[in-house]
């Protein structure tokens, strides 16, 4: 593959999301962005272009929910 | 595209943030939204029990953190969080905090609180706490109003800011200032470590978490008090998109109220000794000096005991003691007692009084309000209250005779110049002492060995001891002379 790989990968939860946006304001490689359509609450759930990434973890620090983000991280061995 | 995350992730990548272990996996708090925090779109509260919760798994605490909950919208942060649990009354969280941090002193104790509880209701109590430099941690939520209520101003709320109950502005003149939190407690000895951090953007929450952790890991230390502000955004309230709430937490609130560690104690702060366990349960009625089963070892009581007592006196006269006396051997006579003083200005000069009650049956009323004794140590108590004791009463007076006009022949009087008869015993202070033992030795109240105990357990002063003794043995005499007299 000629294309550089990720360093990191975002995960979100499209129904504990309520679209407050502040991880699309903190994204530093602006790879997030709210969702066109509703989820089933009402919100526009943010989403993960699906690649970008860096894996810097400031969407997990500035999102309000527990467990609406999950961050992964590329291994240092594997890249 | 992603769709909700739904993608699969790449090969290669380990997970390094996701929900901490120290939240349940799902809320119980209701039947539906299991999944989700009550909290609306863009709650600093969210983001600040993210934080703690983090805190809380980095320093291995979960198993021994405790978290008080306050009144305000974080009032279900125990659906969230899976540690033990307190919600309590508004304001009250320090306090309680206190004793479970006191009772566990093995657990971290974490006082969660908002704008409204802490700086507002509760400002006693954490001002207290703080003082007294509980080793508890303090997260204390500033977003400058009322939320759950509906927008009210609050002790934080910016001047001019329009609030349902300043809806002309804060005013200076009619609100006052914006109460600045971790600057007035930093004004105390105690409080180890306080610092003011925002929700402002990404760098302020990762500022944000240091700190909270701080002032977790302080506790975790065996310091002493530590307390988290968190400016932090209320979207719904404020009226604004969460992103322009958080834009307003950076440039205004910030502005009002700097950022930055205020107090840092923690390489010098005095290491606090270590704090008994509270006794075992078990090991209470021992401790309280009772049996077993709950009831001091005690003769079986008749039922038609009723002895409705009033001692008055000047203040310093021992009028409360002689009631604790009277009390005390009525619990080892075996009856149910009551003792009730009454304290207030009077204590100096003027008449104090207590009421006691010893019954065969459960006190259904401390007071005592038709007395059947009544120990009247000087005239003005004597003429308060003569005329509330029932015919065939009694009445002890400390006076060679009751005046003219307080004569009652439908109660027995004895009286006696009990506090002259002490002082030549050695102290006019134990005249209480010599009026007991003239009641014992004129009315069966209680019996004679129960009254000896009773001043042996309360009077630690060897001497004093032994003065009462004779001070309560010449009680006794006055009524004995007066019997032999009566005789002839």
């Amino acid at each position: 593959m000629a294309e550089k790989l990720d360093k990191g990968w975002v995960e979100i939860d499209g129904d504990e999301c309520k679209g407050c946006g502040l991880c699309v304001e903190a994204c530093v490689p602006k790879v997030l962005k709210l969702g066109e359509g509703l989820n089933r609450y009402g919100y526009h759930a943010a989403e993960y272009e699906g690649h970008g990434c860096s894996g810097c973890g400031l969407c997990f620090y500035v999102c309000p929910e527990p467990g609406a983000i999950r961050v992964y991280k590329r291994l240092r061995a594997a890249a | 595209m992603s769709d909700g995350g739904l993608d699969p992730v790449p090969e290669g990548m380990e997970i390094l943030h996701e929900k901490a272990a120290a939240f349940y996996g799902r809320y119980e708090r209701k039947a539906e939204l299991q999944h989700q925090t009550h909290y609306c779109p863009g709650c600093g509260h969210g983001v600040a029990h993210k934080l703690l919760a983090r805190a809380i798994d980095e320093l291995g605490v979960q198993d021994r953190a405790v978290l008080v909950s306050p009144v305000g919208c974080s009032v279900f942060a125990y659906y969230y969080f899976d540690v033990g649990n307190v919600q309590v009354a508004h304001g009250r969280a320090p306090a309680v905090a206190t004793g479970i941090k006191r009772a566990r002193p093995e657990a971290v104790v974490v006082s969660y609180q908002g704008d409204g509880d802490l700086a507002a209701i509760g400002t006693a109590e954490i001002l207290h706490a703080a003082n007294r430099g509980e080793p508890i941690t303090v997260i204390f939520i500033n977003n400058a109003i009322y939320g759950m209520t509906g927008g009210q101003l609050a002790p934080t709320t910016p001047v001019g800011a329009v609030s349902t109950t300043s809806p002309y502005g804060r005013s200076i003149w009619n609100e006052g200032y914006p109460l600045h939190v971790v600057e007035t407690l930093a004004s105390l000895e105690a409080p180890v470590y306080l610092e003011r951090v925002a929700l402002g953007n990404a760098k302020q929450v990762m500022q944000a978490a240091k700190a909270i952790r701080r002032g977790l890991e302080n506790q975790v230390k065996g310091l002493g008090f530590s307390l988290i502000e968190v400016l932090s955004p209320c979207p719904t309230i404020w009226n604004e998109t969460p992103v322009e709430a958080q834009k307003r937490v950076r440039e205004e609130l910030a502005k009002i109220y700097p950022l930055g560690v205020v107090r840092d104690k923690t390489s010098d702060a005095p290491m606090r000794p270590a704090r008994k366990a509270a006794p075992a349960l078990s090991e209470l009625p021992k401790l309280l000096e009772i049996e077993e089963n709950g009831v001091r070892a005690a003769a079986k009581a008749d039922s038609s005991v009723d002895w409705r007592i009033k001692v008055a006196g000047f203040g310093g006269q021992g009028v409360l003691m002689l009631g604790e006396v009277l009390a005390e051997a009525g619990l080892d006579a075996g009856l149910e007692i009551s003792w009730l003083p009454s304290y207030g200005p009077e204590m100096r000069s003027g008449t104090s009084n207590c009421q006691v009650r010893l019954s065969g049956k459960p006190v259904d009323s401390p007071l005592v309000s038709k007395p059947n004794v009544l120990i009247a140590l000087n005239e003005p108590s004597l003429r308060k209250f003569l005329h509330e004791v029932v015919p065939g009463g009694y009445v002890l007076y400390n006076g060679a005779a009751v005046p003219e006009d307080c004569r009652r022949d439908d109660v027995r009087v004895i009286a006696g110049e009990f506090a002259r008869i002490a002082d030549e015993l050695g102290s006019s202070k134990a005249g209480n002492i010599v009026a007991l033992g003239a009641l014992l030795e004129a009315a069966d109240v209680v019996g004679g060995e129960f009254a000896d105990q009773a001043l042996e357990k309360l009077v630690k002063r060897p001497g004093w001891l032994a003065l009462d003794r004779k001070a309560l043995q010449a009680g006794r005499e006055v009524v004995q002379k007066e019997r032999r007299h009566d005789n002839e």
